[in-house]
């Protein structure tokens, strides 16, 4: 803030204020006192019948009034107010901030610390760690991914065992810290509105759906060209691109073979937000222990 | 009785028909502005209620119809008719404007009919009490520098020595919402129903919570003040309590009102100096605040008794506890510690409606019950009775609504910073708006109340104007100078 700008704010407040303490002060005694002139009680005007007494103001009003005064030149020197002058406590919003987030990451690197050094799969059976992997996904994951991890259109399920990038707790890990995405390319231009149909149909005998045979077929030529380099010769997927298995009858975009013509003809965007920032490493540890633990076989789950 | 009309026998005949238009205008905006205020509270407890007619009839369209129509166009009524009346009346002189006069009734019910048609159809500048788009703000502005000209046209004309308390307050509104008005409305139009904010950023942020408390501050406060400073000492037939207080606590609310905005932003990007100037400003201002509502209740010293039988006057005073109970939960909320906690909670909306209904909507009702048998020219309104029923109903409504946010503002402010020993919240965010919806049906119906009472309100005006003339209430009601 520049100087000008600074003088600027101070005078426009200190004039305000000291005006208001002018008027609040000069008013304070009434001009005639009533105990004196017992007459004169009303100031003499009338307005269509309406007149008014000259009472004094209220002393405990009076003295709220002051009490607010007193109360805001002391904030004002104390904290910052008056233009660019910062206060006596130095206090800032951001200090503020930076003080409880310093209070809150020791207390919780605490509470989260011991299972740092502890492996995933170890974690993923401890059932008061997992305890707080559910909190933590609750809050954090279960917006997208569904209260229970069952996944949403759009958003994969992860309580079975199908993974879209691999489901070792290592790959879990770095799914959370650093996310992902997945794109599926449009073909629309590609491929024409009839390739798009035969495709789909190949696409749906992949995972041994009803389908047309003779649209399959053809189908089968456009998926040796496009589709084998990012889903496998067989459409198996590859989990190092992400490029989900066609084989297994489970969708993440829908199944129906309207559902997979549309992702054909204009692609898909999958984003799975980064979360290193946000959640840190201990608590991505726990959480990555808590998805691991959601596709164990329940006989092992808690 | 004594006057101080400067030519004994002067006799003004007063313009009479526009108050009497707005007078009848508050109560049907009344009805509309807090039945559609019913239908959305009624959406928060049935979601399927949203879907009556898509995307019309969607809460987020229907909120900001709701929020205008009750204080523009429901209040708006009520201060365009009252200060059109006091100002007559305490200057002993006509409405001076011409034309200008009914401009301004048309053009205001042009504005509103606009505000219903628009809203619904999504379309809106976004700025929250701001929400109509460029061609209306500037009808707006047209229609309000013309109240302005009549208002304080017949103020210079005016027969009495000195202007009253009420038109000071009247004429403080008036001047600061045009000011509030044109400056936050500033915006550069991309097409006839889209235009752009003129500010960016905080400032644009500041801007409009500038204009947003000043919103409270000067139309639903300062305006009010106006009204309350005419009718109760009229309906308790009572001298003001002290001139004193009116003068100090007048000039202390205007000047401090301005500085207040800032504490809707606290904890934002806003810089410190002007939140901590906020929060200071708005502390200061209880007793500027309170200075009016001891000057109304205490008014009433000597006759308390009038309140068992007069349920209009009953009205007017608890309207003023209301205020007073507003004016005190403001500035708490505006201190950091308690904002972080009622911040973005049902708090808030609790906070406005102890205001909206019990103090603003409250005052109008008793107000106009007040004006009807006058413009009207009847003895009195047509069942006394059912006014008290209305002032029951009103204030149970009012209750039931306060009472059910508060309980759901701090329960969701409690809720939503609740952490484990881990370092993970407690609950997540639906499980708050789980445990809100008891809360909801109870505003729900506290809602119904109060708008029930409104259309016995309009049952009664109607057999009011039906009923047949006396003689002798039209020459009451004429100002008597001896």
């Amino acid at each position: 803030m520049s100087t000008f700008w600074s003088l600027w704010i101070i005078g426009l407040t200190l004039t305000n204020l000291v005006l208001v303490l002018w008027v609040l002060l000069a008013n304070r005694k009434v001009a005639v006192r009533d105990d004196e002139s017992p007459e004169n009680r009303t100031t003499g005007h009338v307005y269509d019948g309406i007149e008014e007494y000259d009472n004094p103001l209220p002393r405990w009003w009076f003295k709220m009034f002051i009490a607010t005064f007193v109360f805001a030149g002391g904030y004002l020197a104390i904290y910052p107010g008056l233009g660019s002058f910062e206060g006596l406590a130095g206090w800032t919003q951001e200090k503020q901030l930076a003080q409880q987030q310093q209070k809150a990451d020791a207390l919780y690197s605490e509470q989260f610390g011991k299972y740092n050094a502890m492996p995933i799969e170890e974690l993923a059976r401890d059932p008061e760690a997992m305890k707080m992997g559910l909190r933590l996904f609750a809050n954090n994951c279960a917006v997208c991914h569904g209260a229970d991890g069952g996944g949403n259109h759009g958003f994969p399920n992860l309580t079975d065992n199908d993974w879209l990038y691999g489901g070792n707790p290592a790959t879990i890990k770095q799914t959370i810290t650093l996310g992902r995405k997945g794109v599926m390319p449009p073909w629309a231009s590609i491929l024409g509105e009839d390739g798009v149909h035969e495709t789909a149909e190949y696409v749906l005998s992949l995972s041994g759906r009803e389908h047309d045979a003779e649209l399959a077929a053809a189908g089968a030529t456009h998926f040796k060209q496009n589709c084998v380099a990012c889903h496998g010769a067989d459409g198996e997927g590859v989990q190092a691109m992400g490029a989900p298995n066609l084989t297994d009858d489970i969708w993440l975009y829908g199944g129906e073979p309207a559902d997979i013509r549309q992702t054909l003809r204009l692609g898909r965007n999958g984003v799975m937000p980064a979360q290193q920032e946000l959640l840190k490493e201990s608590r991505i540890h726990l959480l990555a222990a808590y998805v691991y633990s959601l596709s164990l076989p329940y006989d092992e789950q808690e | 009785m004594s006057s101080n009309l400067v030519a004994a026998g002067d006799h003004p005949v007063y313009d009479y028909k526009v108050v009497r238009q707005f007078a009848i205008m508050t109560i049907v905006w009344g009805i509309v502005g807090m039945g559609v205020g019913v239908l959305i509270a009624a959406q928060l407890v049935w979601p399927q209620l949203n879907d009556i007619f898509q995307p019309y009839t969607h809460f987020g369209r229907l909120r900001p119809l709701h929020t205008n129509a009750v204080i523009f166009a429901f209040g708006g009524c009520a201060l365009f008719g009252t200060s059109y009346y006091v100002v007559q009346r305490t200057c002993q002189t006509k409405l001076w404007g011409g034309w200008l006069v009914p401009f301004t009734f048309w053009g205001w019910q042009l504005v509103i009919v606009l505000a219903a048609i628009t809203l619904p159809l999504g379309l809106t500048s976004a700025k929250e009490y701001a929400e109509l788009e460029w061609p209306i703000d500037i009808l707006i502005a047209i229609v309000w520098v013309s109240y302005a000209a009549v208002f304080f046209g017949t103020i210079v004309k005016r027969k009495t020595s000195h202007i009253y308390v009420a038109n000071w307050f009247y004429g403080g509104f008036i001047l600061t919402v045009a000011v509030l008005h044109i400056v936050n409305s500033a915006a550069i139009p991309v097409s006839w129903f889209k235009s752009y904010s003129a500010y960016a950023g905080a400032a644009d942020a500041m801007v409009q919570w500038w204009y947003g408390h000043n919103a409270v501050g000067f139309f639903l406060t300062a305006g009010f003040l106006g009204m309350m400073y005419y009718f109760v000492p009229k309906q308790a037939d009572r001298p003001v309590y002290s001139y004193q207080l009116s003068i100090v606590h007048f000039w202390a609310l205007i000047s401090i009102y301005i500085w207040a905005g800032a504490h809707h932003l606290h904890y934002s990007a806003l810089p410190d100096w002007a939140q901590s100037l906020g929060m200071v400003m708005s502390l200061i201002l209880l007793a500027p605040s309170w200075g009016g509502m001891i000057n109304g209740i205490m008014t009433l010293s000597g006759a308390w008794h009038k309140l068992r039988t007069d349920p209009t006057l009953r009205f007017l005073v608890v309207s003023l506890s209301f205020y007073g109970m507003s004016t005190f939960e403001g500035p708490m909320m505006s201190i950091k510690t308690v904002n972080a906690l009622s911040h973005n909670t049902d708090w808030t909306i609790g906070h406005v409606h102890s205001g909206a209904l019990g103090w603003v909507a409250m005052i109008s009702i008793g107000a106009v019950y007040h004006l009807l048998p006058i413009l009207f020219g009847r003895k009195e309104m047509y069942s006394v009775k059912w006014i008290n029923v209305h002032f029951w109903l009103a204030t149970i409504g009012t209750v039931l609504y306060i009472a059910s946010m508060w309980v759901n503002g701090i329960m969701q402010g409690l809720m939503w910073r609740a952490f484990n020993d881990d370092g993970t919240l407690t609950y997540s965010f639906v499980e708050a708006v789980q445990a809100s919806y008891p809360g909801y049906f109870v505003r729900f119906l506290g809602g119904a109340f109060f708008l029930t009472g409104m259309v016995l309100m309009a049952y009664n005006a109607y057999c009011t104007a039906k009923a047949p003339k006396q003689q002798d209430a039209q020459a009451d009601a004429e100002p008597q100078t001896v």
